[in-house]
């Protein structure tokens, strides 16, 4: 089963506005080769075009890891507005 | 908002819901701020509840429909190579009578919601769908209320609980627990995969409304320092697999790929099959122990649950910790309310409960315990699968002597782990838990 799929089984109420941001693309271009935060994100949220990373936080599970598990602190990190994000149903 | 609290609580967890029980039972205006849409709705555990801190909040819990999936009456531990492993198992009638709700399996998004409406009922307020932003604070940096992302968002009150849980960016903002460090968490993700009542009693081999719990040790995290869990609801099986976020990112691993190798081992297949997941989560787990349990009280505001840190990696116990240092939050809080002193001093009376129960003093006997993990990768790399392989050629009836094969088996296990170093792991493994 895809990570795509895995979501896809989530109620998420997606606001406009993302909660995620890079601070600076160059930091991740130049100075990090490893990019952890294309592995260990488990919603898969960060992914890597051409030589840029993009965000797809329409998906995100909320769990922090990128906020402390990217070693550059590149992300800016803050919940999604009140009642906004993944809402679970079993939990 | 302009009213003014006695109390205001960061989190509708069962930290936070506790405290909200206990105070508004008491007559305190309280009120609970949670960023989801309900209480729960950004909830997760494994899914094992202790009924033990429970009944000191509840004690009708039962009688009130808790919301409670099965009653566990036996617990296994699994030691997996990657073909097969060892399980042990212990189970017990009495958990199926006597001490029945020492242990079940809950939703969090349905109990948490359930345990929210109780508190509700005893007079607390709950402000759903809102994010606390900030802290308030006077002019003598003393916390005054909590700042929300609501238009007319300042809420005042004489003392704040922080229970927003281990993922608490505002904890790092306002300076009372620093940011965790990549190794002092684990990254763990969860599929909720539904069965039939039917399959799962005859697959786990209980009666209706009884369980089982399977706590996973070996090579399902891939070398990395994690373990996963299944746990029987009444309709559904929890799966859960997770890792040190640092060891996820230095091998990297892909946490979802890793559950669905998890999910084809030849031990796990079997239970899941024919079933429909329905739910997949993340969620962090604070396994810094003892030591990274920040500064718990200051002039007016507590830090309780998850957000302090508190959890024991090696008993799975978390939420019930939460709902005991929630308990232990608001009696200190109605002494300070009682005596009109909101500092640090007036709130000590957290600190002493607290160390004077159950859960500092399991804390610190395993303070080693997670270093312990950390510093022998063997235990779920090499050691696994020399076990498993053990067994397997003792078990394999052809003609060889046991004493060969013995033989054989130490001569490769010390070509994989030296006998000192093995001695390290037993010694250095007692000393963490005893």
């Amino acid at each position: 089963m895809k990570v795509e799929d895995k979501l896809f089984l989530d109620r998420f109420r997606v606001d406009e506005e993302p909660h995620l941001r890079i601070i600076d693309g160059s930091v991740c271009q130049h100075k990090c080769s490893d990019q952890p935060c294309l592995y260990f994100c488990p919603a898969n949220v960060y992914r890597l075009e051409k030589d840029r990373i993009s965000i797809a936080y329409e998906g995100c599970l909320e769990c922090g890891s990128c906020r402390i598990g990217c070693p550059h602190l590149n992300i800016e990190w803050r919940f999604p507005r009140g009642g906004y994000g993944v809402s679970h149903k079993f939990g | 908002m302009k009213e003014a609290f006695d109390v205001a609580i960061v989190g509708a967890g069962p930290a936070g819901i506790s405290a909200a029980c206990l105070l508004a039972d008491q007559g305190v205006k309280t009120i609970v701020v949670e960023r989801g849409e309900y209480p729960g709705s950004k909830n997760i555990s494994g899914g094992v509840l202790y009924g033990y801190d429970l009944y000191q909040i509840l004690p009708d819990f039962p009688a009130q429909n808790c919301p409670i999936e099965r009653n566990i009456v036996e617990s296994r531990l699994w030691y997996l190579s990657k073909d097969g492993g060892y399980s042990l198992s212990y189970r017990n009638q009495i958990f199926a009578q006597e001490r029945k709700q020492n242990v079940f399996t809950v939703g969090r998004a349905k109990f948490d919601r359930w345990f929210a409406e109780q508190a509700k009922k005893k007079g607390a307020l709950m402000a759903c769908g809102t994010v606390v932003t900030d802290l308030l604070r006077d002019d003598q940096n003393r916390i005054v209320g909590v700042q929300t992302d609501r238009a007319d968002g300042d809420l005042r009150a004489k003392l704040v609980l922080l229970a927003d849980g281990v993922n608490s960016p505002l904890a790092a903002k306002t300076g009372f627990r620093p940011e965790p460090k990549p190794h002092q968490v684990a990254l763990a993700v969860k599929e909720v995969i539904e069965l039939s009542e039917e399959q799962i009693q005859e697959r786990f081999n209980v009666e209706p409304n009884n369980g089982v719990t399977i706590e996973i040790l070996g090579v399902v995290t891939k070398g990395m320092n994690g373990i996963a869990v299944i746990y029987t609801n009444r309709k559904s099986l929890s799966l859960c697999i997770g890792a040190n976020l640092s060891d996820l990112a230095q091998h990297k691993v892909k946490p979802y790929e890793m559950m669905e190798d998890f999910k084809e081992h030849p031990m796990v297949a079997p239970l899941i099959r024919g079933g429909k997941s329905t739910e997949y989560m993340a969620h962090w787990i604070a396994e810094g122990g003892y030591d990274s349990i920040p500064q718990l009280c200051g002039d007016g505001f507590l830090i309780g649950g998850d957000s302090a840190m508190l959890f024991n990696t090696l008993h799975r116990e978390g939420s019930n910790l939460a709902m005991t240092s929630g308990r232990f939050a608001a009696e200190a809080m109605l002494e300070a309310l009682e005596k009109g002193d909101f500092s640090r001093h007036g709130l000590q009376g957290y600190i002493s409960r607290l160390q004077n129960s159950y859960i500092f003093k399991d804390l610190k006997k395993y303070k080693r315990f997670g270093q312990f993990l950390e510093t022998h990768p063997e235990l779920f790399t090499s050691l696994p699968e020399w076990a498993s392989q053990a067994a397997r050629e003792i078990l394999t009836v052809n003609g060889v002597p046991k004493k060969e094969k013995q033989k054989v088996l130490w001569n490769q296990l010390r070509a994989k782990i030296s006998p000192m170093r093995l001695l390290r792991i037993f010694w250095d493994g007692w000393r963490s838990v005893k």
